[in-house]
C-alpha cells in the first residue's frame, strides 16, 4: 500500500502553487495525496489526517504565519490521537525559524527553493516506506 | 523533437521578422487612436508619466502610515496599501481563529478608527491610494469615502483603485468570502457607485497578475483577465442602470509582467486593443475614453528567485523596462528580497530607485511606444492577440468565467501550466540562471527581513477593544440591521449602508457576518 499524504493549507493565505505542485509531484511519485484546499483550520487538518488515515501531513505556508500555524497543527493531531503522523511544513520560510518548527513538532522543514525531487525522497524516508510505482 | 522556437506563451517565432509581418494600418494607428495599440494618449508619457506605486503596508496603521510618509517624501506618486489576510478575508483582528496573522502581510484594519490613522497627515484631494484588497473592497471604499469626509475632502475628489476584483480570487488568490453571485451584485454596487458619487475613483482593477503567479502563461493571463472585465461589465450592464459608458473609464486593469522581454510588450499592446475592441464592439461604447485599456502591473513576483537573490534586482529592472514600453499607466517594483521576506526599508528603495533610472536616465519614455513598426513586434502582438482570443471563446463555450470557476476549469488550466513550467526547468529545457545554470553553493543570504512585533497586534487588539466600548450601540444595531435589510433583495445599492456603518464605527468582521447571514460563504472546489 502506497504512503498516504495530506497537503494543507492552514490559515488564510491563498497561495497554493507550491502546494499543488508538491502535491502533484507526490502523486506523481506513487503517494496517494489529497490536498484540503486553502483556508482550513488546525482542527479541521487533523480531523482529515484521521478521518483519511495519513502517513503524512505537509504544510504549505507563505504568509509569514508558519511557527504558529505549525504549533497549532502540532496540538490539533495529537489532541485528535494521531500522534503518529509525520509534520512536515514548507514555504517562505527564512532560515532562522527552521529550528523553531522543528521545536513546534515539524520533522522535516523545506523553505522555498528546496529542489521537489529532494522532497519526495525526504517524504518517502519519513514516512516509513517507498511509495508503490503506479503502472 | 520539436525544434520551434517559442515564446513563453508558446507561441512559436521565425528567425527574424519582415514587411510582410506587420499588420494592416488600422491595427496600428498613431497613439491615442481607438484600437490604442500604441497607447492611450497622443502624448503617452510626456503628457502624463507613469505612476510609481510601491505596494507596501504592515503591522498596524501607525508604522504603514509612517511607511507611507516616508516613500511620499522619496518621491513615490502615489500610496499602494497591503492589508493583512484576517482584513482581506473579512475577520476582525480579535478573532481567535486569525491571531498568527494579524499584521503579517500588511496592515490589520478593524474600523474606521484604523483608516484614520492609516492616512493621518496624508492629504487625500492630493494623492491617489490603490488599496489591494476584493472580498472586503467595498467595505474599504466605504471606509476611504468616510476617512475623506472627516479630513474635509469631498467625494469628487478623492482618487484611487480598489482591487474589487473577486472571480480571481476564487481561482487563485483565496480571499473570497461569499459565493460568486452575491459578490458580483456587490461589486456591480461599487461600480455604480463610483460612477454616481466618486467619478475619480477606480471602482475596479481586474487583475491578471494572480493568475499569473499562480502559473498561467502571459496569453492565459490577458485572456482570462478580459473575460473577467467582460463579465463586470455584463454584471452593470445586465442591472440597466447605467450604459457601457457611464462606467467603463473607472474599470482599469492589473497584470505581472514577468522575463520574456517582448512577449511582455506584445501582452500590453495586444490587450490595449482587443480591450477596445470587445468595448466598442460588444458593448457599444460611444466614448473612445470608455475604449482605453488603463494598466497597472507589478515587475517581479513569481519570475523571482531565492537562489542568488541579487539576481533579482537585474531581473525586475528589465521587466520594468518591458512594462514600460508597453505603455503601463503605473507600476510596482519588487524588492529583490521578497522571495524570503517583506522586503526592508533598504531594498525597498532600491526597488523605487529601479523605476526612477528608467524614468530619468534612460531616455525610454521619451517618444511614445519606440517600438511601434518594428516587424518582429507587431507580428508577436497580432499572435498574442489572436491566442487571446482563442482562449476567450473557449471560456465561452465552457459557459462563461463563472460556470469555469464553479467548475474548476480555470484552476486546472492553471495548474497544468504551472507544472508545465516547473518541470521545463527542473528538466534544464528552461534557464533560471542561479537556479538551474550558474549555481552557487551560497546558502541563502542572512535577510534582515521584516520581523512582527507582537505588541502592535495587542496595540491593535486594545484600538479594537477601545472602538467597540465608545462608539454607539445603538448606532451599529441600526445601521447594520438596514444592511441587512438591503442585501436581503435584489435591487438597492448597498454601498450607501456600508459608508453608514463605517461612520458608526461597526468592524469589518460585523458587516461581512450580516452579509454571510443573507448570503453563506463560497465553497471551494479542490483541483490538483
Amino acid at each position: 500500500m502506497p504512503a498516504r499524504v495530506l497537503v494543507a493549507k492552514p490559515g488564510l493565505d491563498g497561495h497554493d502553487r507550491g502546494a499543488k505542485l508538491v502535491a502533484r509531484a507526490l502523486r506523481d511519485a506513487g503517494f496517494e495525496v489529497i490536498y484540503t484546499g486553502i483556508r482550513q483550520r488546525p482542527a479541521a487538518i487533523a480531523a482529515v489526517a484521521v478521518q483519511e488515515d495519513v502517513h503524512v501531513v505537509g504544510l504549505s505556508i507563505l504568509s509569514g504565519a508558519h511557527v504558529g500555524l505549525t504549533k497549532k497543527t502540532a496540538d490539533a493531531l495529537r489532541a485528535a490521537g494521531a500522534d503518529d503522523v509525520v509534520l512536515v511544513v514548507g514555504g517562505t520560510i527564512p532560515e532562522k525559524d527552521v529550528p523553531r518548527l522543528e521545536a513546534a513538532g515539524a520533522a522535516a522543514v523545506y523553505p522555498t527553493g528546496t529542489p521537489l525531487e529532494a522532497l519526495v525522497d525526504s517524504i518517502r524516508t519519513l514516512s516509513g516506506r517507498g511509495a508503490v510505482q503506479r503502472s | 523533437m520539436d525544434e520551434t522556437v517559442r515564446s513563453e506563451s508558446g507561441i512559436p517565432l521565425n528567425s527574424s521578422y519582415g514587411p510582410a509581418d506587420l499588420p494592416g494600418a488600422e491595427s496600428i494607428p498613431p497613439p491615442g487612436v481607438f484600437p490604442f495599440t500604441r497607447g492611450n494618449f497622443p502624448d503617452g508619457y510626456r503628457g502624463r508619466p507613469w505612476t510609481i506605486r510601491q505596494y507596501s503596508g504592515f503591522g498596524t496603521a501607525e508604522e504603514s502610515n509612517e511607511r507611507y510618509r516616508y516613500l511620499l517624501e522619496q518621491g513615490a506618486t502615489g500610496l499602494s496599501v497591503a492589508f493583512d489576510l484576517p482584513t482581506q478575508c473579512g475577520y476582525d483582528s480579535d478573532d481567535p481563529d486569525v491571531e498568527e496573522e494579524v499584521g503579517r502581510v500588511g496592515v490589520a484594519i478593524d474600523s474606521l478608527a484604523d483608516f484614520e490613522l492609516l492616512f493621518d497627515r496624508i492629504p487625500l484631494d492630493a494623492i491617489s491610494t490603490s488599496m489591494t484588497i476584493n472580498g472586503t473592497a467595498a467595505i474599504m471604499l466605504a471606509f476611504y469615502v468616510a476617512v475623506g469626509a472627516k479630513q474635509g475632502v469631498e467625494r469628487a475628489k478623492l482618487r484611487g483603485t480598489i482591487q474589487n476584483d473577486i472571480l480571481k480570487e476564487y481561482v487563485s488568490r483565496g480571499t473570497w468570502i461569499w459565493p460568486p453571485r452575491p459578490s458580483l451584485r456587490l461589486i456591480a454596487d461599487t461600480i455604480e457607485f463610483c460612477a454616481d458619487d466618486v467619478p475619480r475613483f477606480n471602482a475596479i482593477s481586474v487583475a491578471g497578475a494572480h493568475f499569473r503567479d499562480a502559473g498561467a502563461s502571459a496569453a492565459q493571463e490577458m485572456a482570462f483577465t478580459l473575460m473577467d472585465g467582460v463579465t463586470y461589465c455584463e454584471e452593470v450592464i445586465g442591472r440597466g442602470r447605467m450604459t457601457i459608458d457611464q462606467f467603463a473609464p473607472q474599470v482599469s486593469f492589473f497584470f505581472y509582467t514577468h522575463g520574456d522581454f517582448f512577449e511582455e510588450i506584445a501582452k500590453y499592446r495586444a490587450g490595449r486593443r482587443r480591450w477596445a475592441r470587445i468595448v466598442r464592439e460588444r458593448f457599444g461604447a460611444q466614448d473612445d475614453r470608455s475604449c482605453m485599456f488603463r494598466v497597472g502591473c507589478v515587475s517581479g513576483g513569481a519570475s523571482l528567485h531565492g537562489p542568488q537573490p541579487h539576481n533579482n534586482i537585474v531581473r525586475v529592472a528589465y521587466e520594468a523596462m518591458a512594462s514600460v514600453l508597453g505603455g503601463v499607466q503605473s507600476m510596482f517594483t519588487a524588492a529583490w528580497d521578497e522571495p524570503f521576506a517583506i522586503p526592508t526599508e533598504e531594498s525597498a528603495t532600491l526597488a523605487l530607485r529601479t523605476q526612477q533610472i528608467l524614468a530619468y536616465e534612460t531616455g525610454v519614455a521619451r517618444v511614445v511606444d519606440p517600438l511601434g513598426g518594428s516587424y518582429y513586434v507587431e507580428a508577436l502582438t497580432d499572435a498574442m492577440e489572436e491566442r487571446v482570443v482563442e482562449i476567450m471563446e473557449d471560456l465561452e463555450r465552457h459557459g462563461g468565467m463563472v460556470k469555469a470557476i464553479e467548475d474548476g476549469v480555470l484552476q486546472r488550466l492553471i495548474s497544468e501550466q504551472a507544472f508545465g513550467v516547473d518541470r521545463a526547468v527542473r528538466s534544464g529545457e528552461r534557464t533560471i540562471v542561479g537556479v538551474n545554470k550558474f549555481e552557487t553553493d551560497e546558502s541563502p543570504p542572512k535577510t534582515e527581513g521584516y520581523e512582527l512585533d507582537e505588541k502592535g497586534r495587542i496595540r491593535q487588539l486594545e484600538r479594537l477593544a477601545e472602538v467597540k466600548r465608545t462608539r454607539s450601540a445603538a448606532d451599529v444595531k441600526a445601521t447594520l440591521g438596514a444592511l441587512s435589510t438591503a442585501a436581503a433583495k435584489d435591487g438597492e445599492n448597498l454601498m450607501p449602508h456600508l459608508v453608514e456603518c463605517a461612520r458608526a464605527y461597526c468592524t469589518v468582521g460585523e458587516m461581512v457576518d450580516v452579509l454571510k447571514d443573507q448570503w453563506g460563504e463560497f465553497l471551494q472546489p479542490v483541483v490538483f
